[in-house]
């Protein structure tokens, strides 16, 4: 096992650095002009200067190269600096947005907060309602309770969260008032008045993405429930006279969580950049927002970068799914 | 003197497309020590019997009512859950048919034997380890101690077996019921396997029960035999009685189907002809008259109750054997 991890994380570095590439080639094949959004009334001599200055006159493998070397060798050295309190002579190029010329890495670290608290708990609190309702549904199969929760489900699965979004804004915010529309992001907690504050404000956009991560999640668990509720070792398990307790949360859920954790794990990268739309909507200025504005400035290098770390998010947490599967399911052996 | 009794059993499946009447009636008895042998064809209800004395059928659909399942002076069929499950895996020891399927393949086998001991006897988990090495030593199972900790998948068809019969027998059961245990392993892990069960029963003493499709294992190993069909009980006799002297159609049709080594080879495998019967109501007439070669007018319109011939045989059929005319009652 440990080997197959160390070898899969030596085969991830080309992977990357073949992702990060395509990811450079297509950016440059978009239309997209950095001065497109500046007033009108500038002349097209100085645009043209704007864009030499921002490096677009390079030809591209030396704007890649000069990316790769700013990413992959100066911001490291950087945090690093940070860190330990270092000293590192040199005055190093960081990767620099062309909207804000403020490091890019900078902003990443700006936003991940927002995200991390609205999105990541979203996440949580949509696992931590799936399972069990997952769990129920399927035991207690074709009953009220799993009726109303498939129905639930297909709501949440099917309506888009920019709907479900307005529409918990208009009832509970317009109508009701009882919640925030808008989720402010220099809001500090100081005390509990604040503490509660801030969690009114997160109420909403958490409901909408948990619902929505819940509804898949759940489906899956109750799927995997129902395979193995009709397995053979379920009915040696109660021969040996074991109580339905340990029968249902012992047996049945300790397999039917192999391919849930698996699902769960490749879900976890979706958290830093798939709520761009959620976040939009409640104007939680996080990572998904970031990307946005940056895609319409036609801010190149933070998208690039951001997309960079998306990209590898994902081929982490597809190794963490595979070691994690191997390390639940006794039947499979990496070697 | 019986370890367990069993009158008018019933189990009726309720589904979509209706009823399904799986065991009809069923009444027998095992003696302390006793080997029973049960045989039928398939979906004759022998699975479904034997799950329905200790509450195994899936319930919905199933509903179970009937007379009483008398086990160790209490009604089976009436106690609440709680002392049901004291009896399952502790008194009474089920092993099923197909050995790759019937282990929970994420534990390891030391955990899924102590599983019992730990329920039923109290153990600590140390003791229950011990005792579940010494288990796995029984059923003859190499490097006991070491092989706890090993998962089913490392394990031969021939060797879960063995672990499930560990399984059943650990907390010293009174009667083991074994449904199929061979049917899924070949022929000379089976010759294995029922060497184990007889050697087993010396040693531990236990009554059994033993369902399967081959006659030539009942011949074997049975002291008694019930045969069944429809979810009936058909015939039931001591095992040479049952050899030399078959009453029903059916059983003597199965008797046929054995193919002889030793005999003529002129025949071809001779089979019954017909499907088993899928009972959507109580039957109300024989069930097995349209494949009957002997059948006649009240066989369609009565269903033959059982009917004791000599101590020990008795058969629910309306014609006779001897005379080749009906029965007189
Ligand atoms: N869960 C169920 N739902 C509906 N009907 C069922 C169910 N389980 C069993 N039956 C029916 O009960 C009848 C008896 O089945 P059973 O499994 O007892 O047969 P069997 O004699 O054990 O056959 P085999 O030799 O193939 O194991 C069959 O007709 C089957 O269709
Ligand atoms: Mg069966």
């Amino acid at each position: 096992m440990f080997n197959y991890t160390i070898r899969r994380l030596f085969l991830a570095i080309p992977t990357l650095f073949f992702i990060s590439l395509i990811i450079f080639l297509l950016l440059d094949l978009a239309p997209s002009d950095p001065t497109a959004n500046l007033p009108l009334t500038i002349p097209p001599e100085v645009r043209e200067k704007i864009r030499q200055s921002l490096g677009l006159g390079e030809p591209i493998h030396i704007r890649y190269l000069l990316w790769c070397k700013q990413f992959f060798i100066n911001e490291p050295l950087n945090i690093m600096e940070q860190w330990f309190g270092w000293d590192i002579a040199g005055d190093r190029l960081r990767v620099l947005s062309w909207q804000t010329r403020s490091p890019v890495v900078d902003l990443i670290v700006q936003r991940t907060p927002q995200t991390l608290w609205v999105v990541g708990m979203s996440y949580v609190v949509g696992v931590l309602i799936a399972l069990p309702i997952g769990i129920i549904s399927a035991y207690r199969q074709y009953s009220w309770f799993d009726q109303v929760g498939t129905f639930i489900s297909m709501i949440g699965f099917s309506v888009p969260t920019f709907f479900t979004g307005v529409l918990m804004i208009v009832v509970f915010s317009v109508w009701l008032g009882w919640f925030p529309s808008i989720y402010d992001t220099t809001h500090q907690v100081t005390d509990w008045a604040s503490f509660w504050q801030q969690i009114r404000q997160m109420v909403m956009p958490v409901a909408v993405l948990a619902l929505f991560n819940a509804a898949q999640i759940s489906r899956f668990m109750r799927a995997s429930m129902l395979d193995n509720l009709n397995q053979d070792y379920v009915r040696t398990a109660r021969a040996k006279g074991l109580g339905e307790r340990t029968v249902v949360l012992v047996h049945v859920l300790r397999n039917s969580l192999i391919p849930v954790v698996t699902v769960i794990a490749l879900g976890v990268p979706q958290v830093f950049g798939g709520a761009i739309i959620t976040e939009q909507v409640f104007k939680v200025n996080g990572l998904g927002q970031l990307l946005i504005i940056s895609i319409q400035g036609g801010d190149l290098p933070t998208v690039q970068t951001l997309t960079f770390i998306f990209a590898f998010l994902i081929v982490l947490f597809n190794l963490i799914a595979d070691v994690l599967y191997g390390v639940l399911d006794p039947r499979i052996r990496y070697d | 003197m019986t370890v367990l009794d069993v009158k008018n059993l019933r189990t009726v499946f309720k589904t979509r497309q209706g009823e399904i009447h799986a065991v009809n009636s069923v009444s027998f008895d095992l003696k302390p020590g006793e080997l029973l042998g049960v045989v039928g064809e398939s979906g004759s209800g022998k699975s479904v019997t034997m799950m329905s004395l200790i509450g195994l059928v899936p319930s919905p659909p199933a509903i179970v009512d009937g007379g009483y399942v008398n086990f160790d002076g209490q009604d089976l069929l009436r106690t609440d859950q709680d002392r049901l499950r004291g009896v399952r895996g502790a008194k009474i020891g089920f092993i099923f048919q197909d050995p790759m399927t019937s282990l929970n393949p994420v534990f390891s086998i030391g955990f899924q034997l102590s599983e019992p001991l730990r329920n039923h006897m109290g153990m600590n988990k140390t003791a229950a380890r011990k005792r579940a090495a010494e288990l796995l030593d029984l059923v003859g199972i190499p490097d006991a101690a070491r092989r706890l900790s090993d998962f089913p998948h490392q394990f031969s068809g021939g060797m879960r077996q063995r672990v499930m019969i560990a399984m059943a027998l650990a907390c010293d059961p009174k009667v083991l019921i074994a449904d199929e245990p061979t049917t899924a392993l070949d022929v000379t892990i089976q010759a294995q396997i029922l060497e184990l069960v007889k050697e087993l029963r010396n040693k531990l003493g236990m009554a059994i029960i033993w369902i399967t499709h081959d006659l030539g294992v009942i011949a074997g190993i049975a002291d008694r035999v019930m045969v069944m069909y429809g979810g009936q009980v058909v015939e039931q006799a001591p095992v040479r009685e049952l050899f030399e002297n078959p009453q029903h159609p059916y059983t003597r049709a199965l008797l046929q189907t054995i193919p002889s080594v030793r005999g003529t080879r002129t025949d071809k495998l001779r089979v019954i002809e017909g499907q088993p019967p899928i009972l959507y109501a109580e039957p109300s007439a024989c069930s097995f008259r349209d494949r009957c070669t002997h059948a006649f007018e009240r066989c369609g319109i009565e269903n033959p109750l059982r009917k004791t011939l000599t101590s020990g045989h008795d058969v629910a059929c309306f014609w006779d054997p001897a005379t080749g005319e009906a029965r007189h009652d």
